[in-house]
């Protein structure tokens, strides 16, 4: 076969490798993985309470756990100092800021979610289920969101309905 | 060459625009002489001052140092850096802002690129680095950066922007700030990694899965929901950034690149609905004049600003200038950008510098001849669909603005695309101005 005539057929291959390689031709190298084995990292707390882990917490639990361990930063009660207010905000948020978590957040599953894997910021994803129940019950009580007793827990979280939830417009609802 | 002959080659360059815009054939630097400098018939000075007699430098007479194994920029352009809003590393966010004023191609260099960490720059072992996808797929799948190093790669250039970018640009007074404080949390790098299709396409996507929420392996474990359809679509695990491993401050050793980036992404789950993390539902979900608020802002808009000249760079004198910038929209290419010297009252059409690229920087430029007198400078884009970049007053009537001019730090809301305008004073001084 002369150079010519093997460089061609040399083309015509590579053409038909690039065509096949988008269809079931991937390299398929994934290792093969358990949901059990992948429980460790899946923390994710969807809006209906999908992801909740058992344990509980009350707005009483909650306090002295935040002024051990959010109030240096949230400041006392939550007002505010080098973070951000978890309360005490004005009745609406405005382009001159004030989102809190009785006038924004609109789901009570995100404070969950969010204090569970990155707080407190020095130290995340430390703290036991029913510490961050108990925080989510104290944060949520703070903002008079829920009442001074009211537990909360994996059945209870989900129904907690924040009072913000209505007030989203999805932006270019086409590209979803 | 007598008088005449250069005469007959050089002609006035066509004012296009008021207050001094040049026709862009004027970049050509052909047949081109500027008043004043037509008296002389030679278009060398527009000063009068002389060159002095030329003499050797030190570096000229003595061998230079050995070459480093990683070459960083001289010495004399150390003030060409990022800014830091953190640089204690306190218990916050941290960013640090791209010097657009001070660089002038559509690449960001890496070290330059802007960065956003809300929990600090993470040093992840790669070799311990795993990503793992899973939720509604047919079978949950492990990878490893020795794994992905493997597929078949793809390289896009492409912006990255911070949906918080430009939000000084809320207030209802200017803030007096450089462009890289008002514009510097966008950047554009070529960016090389795996189609997330390819990996989706492995784990078998449920069809009635229509988000995938990323998570980062930082220590906030940043998590965003993101459409299937986009993951999809141009989505990519990017391990590379203009050719070398993503560096700490983007991602290493991968991110998820598209609209709503993770960085460090190590876990992907699919799903029927978004999960409404922080992000999605606090931080990033952008505040209304009606009290209400979108949410899920993926796409970055049309949007352009000058970065020459701009505020902190002073015009030492009347003449030429040539002003620059970039436009890019999430939308596709660039299609046109127009610029005003004065206000928006007139426009001239910029050069547009190949390569135009979609989601991508495009630099453009436009040849001004300053008057020595006030002038307000403005560039104003369109991208293939169509689409214009607003004006601020089309733009607030909509988004709104604060009531008091906030921090030049804080992010009153996100997502500003609107005209910036830079205001030239007789001095040659540069500021932001609302016009």
């Amino acid at each position: 076969m002369s150079m010519r005539r093997i460089a061609l057929v040399a083309a015509s291959i590579s053409v038909a490798l690039s065509a096949a390689s988008f269809a079931a031709d991937s390299p398929r190298l994934g290792k093969p993985i358990s949901p059990a084995d992948i429980a460790p990292w899946d923390i994710t707390i969807m809006p209906d309470g999908t992801g909740l882990p058992s344990g509980s917490g009350t707005p009483a639990q909650g306090a002295p756990i935040f002024q051990a361990k959010c109030s240096a930063c949230h400041g006392e009660n939550g007002k505010g100092g080098i973070a951000a207010a978890v309360t005490a905000g004005p009745p609406r948020a405005s382009l001159d800021g004030g989102k809190t978590i009785a006038n924004f957040w609109p789901y009570a599953t995100t404070i969950f979610d969010f204090v569970r894997r990155a707080m407190p910021y020095n130290a995340p994803h430390s703290l036991k289920d029913d510490e961050v129940y108990a925080l989510t019950a104290y944060l949520l009580s703070l903002n008079k969101v829920i009442g001074e007793n009211d537990v909360m827990n994996a059945q209870t979280l989900p129904k907690v309905k924040m009072p913000n939830r209505d007030n989203f417009i999805i932006r270019f609802p086409e590209r979803i | 060459m007598s008088d005449k002959t250069v005469r007959t080659h050089l002609s006035e360059p066509e004012v296009v625009a008021g207050n001094g815009l040049l026709h862009r054939r004027a970049l050509l630097g052909q047949g081109i002489v500027y008043a004043g400098a037509v008296g002389t018939g030679l278009a060398v000075s527009l000063t009068g001052a002389a060159a002095e007699p030329l003499r050797e430098g030190p570096w000229s007479m003595r061998v230079g140092t050995a070459i480093p194994p990683y070459q960083t920029p001289s010495r004399f352009e150390a003030h060409v850096v990022r800014t830091q809003d953190n640089p204690d590393n306190e218990a916050r966010n941290s960013r640090a802002r791209t010097p657009h004023h001070l660089l002038k191609g559509i690449i960001t260099p890496n070290g330059l690129h802007f960065t956003i960490c809300h929990g600090g720059v993470p040093d992840i072992d790669p070799a311990q680095h795993r990503l793992v996808i899973h939720g509604m797929v047919k079978q949950p799948l492990e990878f490893t950066v020795e794994m992905l190093e493997r597929y078949p790669m793809v390289s896009r250039i492409g912006f990255v922007e911070c949906g918080g970018n430009s939000a000084p640009m809320f207030s209802n007074e200017p803030i007096q700030a450089n462009v890289q404080a008002l514009h510097g949390l966008a950047s554009c790098s070529e960016w090389t990694g795996v189609l997330l299709s390819t990996l989706l396409d492995e784990v078998g996507v449920d069809p009635k899965a229509k988000w995938m929420i990323a998570e980062g392996a930082d220590s906030p474990r940043l998590s965003r929901s993101v459409p299937v359809a986009k993951g999809l679509d141009d989505a990519m695990i990017a391990l590379y950034q203009n050719g070398e491993r993503i560096q700490p401050g983007q991602g290493y050793p991968m991110r998820l690149w598209l609209p709503g980036n993770v960085k460090y992404v190590r876990r992907i789950k699919l799903t029927e609905e978004p999960a409404m993390s922080y992000y999605e539902s606090r931080t990033y979900s952008q505040i209304l004049p009606n009290g209400k608020a979108y949410r899920f802002y993926f796409l970055q808009e049309v949007k352009s600003f000058i970065t020459t000249p701009s505020p902190g760079l002073v015009l030492k004198e009347p003449g030429y200038y040539e002003i620059s910038g970039i436009a890019y929209s999430g939308t596709g290419r660039i299609k046109k950008v127009l610029v005003s010297a004065d206000g928006g009252q007139s426009w001239g059409e910029a050069a547009l510098q190949d390569p135009v690229l979609p989601k991508a920087f495009t630099r453009f430029r436009m040849p001004w001849r300053w008057s020595g007198g006030p002038a307000v400078l403005q560039s104003r884009a369109w991208d293939e669909s169509g689409t214009m970049q607003p004006t601020r007053e089309q733009f607030v009537a909509l988004r709104g603005q604060t009531t008091k001019p906030p921090s030049v730090l804080d992010f009153p809301s996100q997502h500003f695309n609107a005209i910036t305008s830079w205001g030239v004073d007789a001095q040659g001084g540069v500021k932001h101005v609302y016009a």
